[in-house]
């Protein structure tokens, strides 16, 4: 790992100030992307500003109809809070899905979702909900946020604040994931909102987490697993690897989301 | 160089490191505390687990600056005197290690998992385990070692 300098503010003003006043700093969360990361040398900051002191980061609230989550909240904690598994039990389980338990007890919702690893359950949940991401400077909607691969609308010195679930009637995600690295081989968010029912698939596309428009029209006229399980999503936008074929994953894509769809009843 | 001071296994320590430190090298070379082992650096194995304020981590994919002020338990806190914890004892009796390499991880998070969930079944303790890697055992023994500390721990 190459040497860098380390601060720890106290405050999203002091993060924000140390952030300008580095070469080329970044952020640090959990450290369960960045610190491996570092160890393969990948990354070469000049500065790490770890954010865990920044206590306005960290919790959830829920009021009027959605689930607020501090960029700083740990996956153990969403899995475990009674709010997020009785507001939405989805997503509390989404989280309880992530990696490990180790990996849970640091990792957060704001590194996560920054990150936008193609393979990650976040992004999935974000994108299926219809989630708005509150930084330091504005509010977007998952729908803008999410641009490509290990790519989000963030400028390099935006701070991501909390995340903010509106509360669908009902929502449910189905993982299949690679049983060596326990991410997504193909995961399916579905849900119904108050703007309709949406479909969000991770782990498969080549462009990052995406909707599914025609499985989302299938379930608007029907809310049935046999609405969508079938349905063909073009492999042709699909991820190839070692791991699974473009085609493999299409199919599984129509799997997953005829069991979420029952899942979430 | 900044200095980091935390409380490892009931005492107080502190030392020099650097900002790219690992956790699990201040306990190793620093502290000699070479119980919590390196098996891998993806990340992935589990055998450098220990307990940061009570909660089971990878102190491999920690720095030393990160564990500044909080309260760590490694391998070697676990036991009271020559009685091993009843979670160890579990491992002996149930052949829960052959080689040993991943067994301080092992043995750390099953603690954090018997804290938390003292009912977990079967299934769940096999989920629990998916960070924790073992080359030899097959995991069953572990497992059935876990299943007898959560009666006697
Ligand atoms: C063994 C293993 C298995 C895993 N399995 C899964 C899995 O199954 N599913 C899954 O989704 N993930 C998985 N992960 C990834 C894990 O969820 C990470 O915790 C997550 O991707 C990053 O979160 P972090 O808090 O650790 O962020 P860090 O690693 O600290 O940071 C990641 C990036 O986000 C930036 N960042 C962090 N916080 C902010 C913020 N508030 N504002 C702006 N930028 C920020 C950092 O600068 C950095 O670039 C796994 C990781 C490991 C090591
Ligand atoms: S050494 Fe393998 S996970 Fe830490
Ligand atoms: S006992 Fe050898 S790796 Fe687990």
């Amino acid at each position: 790992m190459y040497d860098f300098a380390y601060h720890k503010p106290s405050s999203v003003a002091d993060a924000m100030a140390a952030l300008k006043a580095a070469d080329d700093g970044k952020f640090l969360a959990g450290g369960m992307t960045m610190i491996p990361t570092l160890k393969q040398r990948l990354a070469q900051p000049s500065d790490l500003i770890d954010l865990s002191g920044v206590g306005d980061l960290v919790g959830i609230t829920v009021s009027g109809g959605a689930v607020t989550i501090g960029a700083m909240t740990t996956h153990a904690a969403v899995a475990t809070s009674t709010d997020v598994q009785s507001a939405i039990p989805a997503l509390a389980a989404l989280a309880g899905g992530i990696g490990d338990p180790q990996v849970r007890n640091r990792g957060t919702i704001g590194g996560s979702v920054a990150n936008n690893d193609p393979a990650a359950d976040y992004p999935a949940a974000c994108l299926a909900l219809g989630a708005t991401i509150k930084t330091d400077r504005r509010e977007m909607a998952a729908d803008d946020f999410f641009t490509d691969l290990f790519e989000t609308a963030l400028a390099d010195d935006e701070i991501i604040l909390s995340v903010s679930f509106p509360k669908p009637s009902k929502a449910a995600y189905q993982k299949f994931d690679n049983p060596a690295s326990r991410y997504a081989l193909v995961g399916v968010f579905v849900a119904q909102t108050a703007g309709g029912p949406r479909v969000a698939v991770t782990g498969s596309g080549q462009n990052g987490v995406f909707r599914v428009p025609g499985m989302e029209s299938a379930l608007a006229s029907s809310w049935s697993a046999d609405a969508v399980k079938g349905m063909a999503v073009d492999a042709g936008t699909l991820n190839s690897d070692i791991h699974a074929s473009a085609e493999y994953r299409a199919h599984l894509i129509g799997v997953m989301a005829g069991r979420a769809v029952t899942a979430a009843g | 160089m900044p200095t980091v001071s935390m409380t490892v296994n009931g005492k107080q320590v502190s030392g020099e490191v650097e900002g790219r430190t690992l956790l699990v090298e201040f306990l190793r070379e620093n502290l000699r505390l070479t119980g919590t082992h390196v098996g891998c650096d993806t990340s992935q194995c589990g055998a450098c687990v220990v307990h940061i304020d009570g909660n089971s981590a990878k102190s491999c994919s920690m720095l030393a600056i990160q564990a500044n002020g909080t309260k760590v338990t490694t391998i070697e806190g676990l036991a009271n005197g020559d009685e091993l914890h009843p979670m160890q004892a579990a491992f002996k009796e149930h052949h829960g290690l052959q080689c040993g390499f991943c067994t301080p991880g092992m043995v750390m998070s099953a603690v954090d998992l018997v804290k938390k969930k003292p009912k977990a079944s079967e299934h769940e303790i096999r989920e629990w385990l998916e960070g924790n890697i073992c080359r030899c055992t097959g995991y069953h023994n572990i497992v059935k070692a876990i299943q007898h500390a959560q009666q006697t721990m």
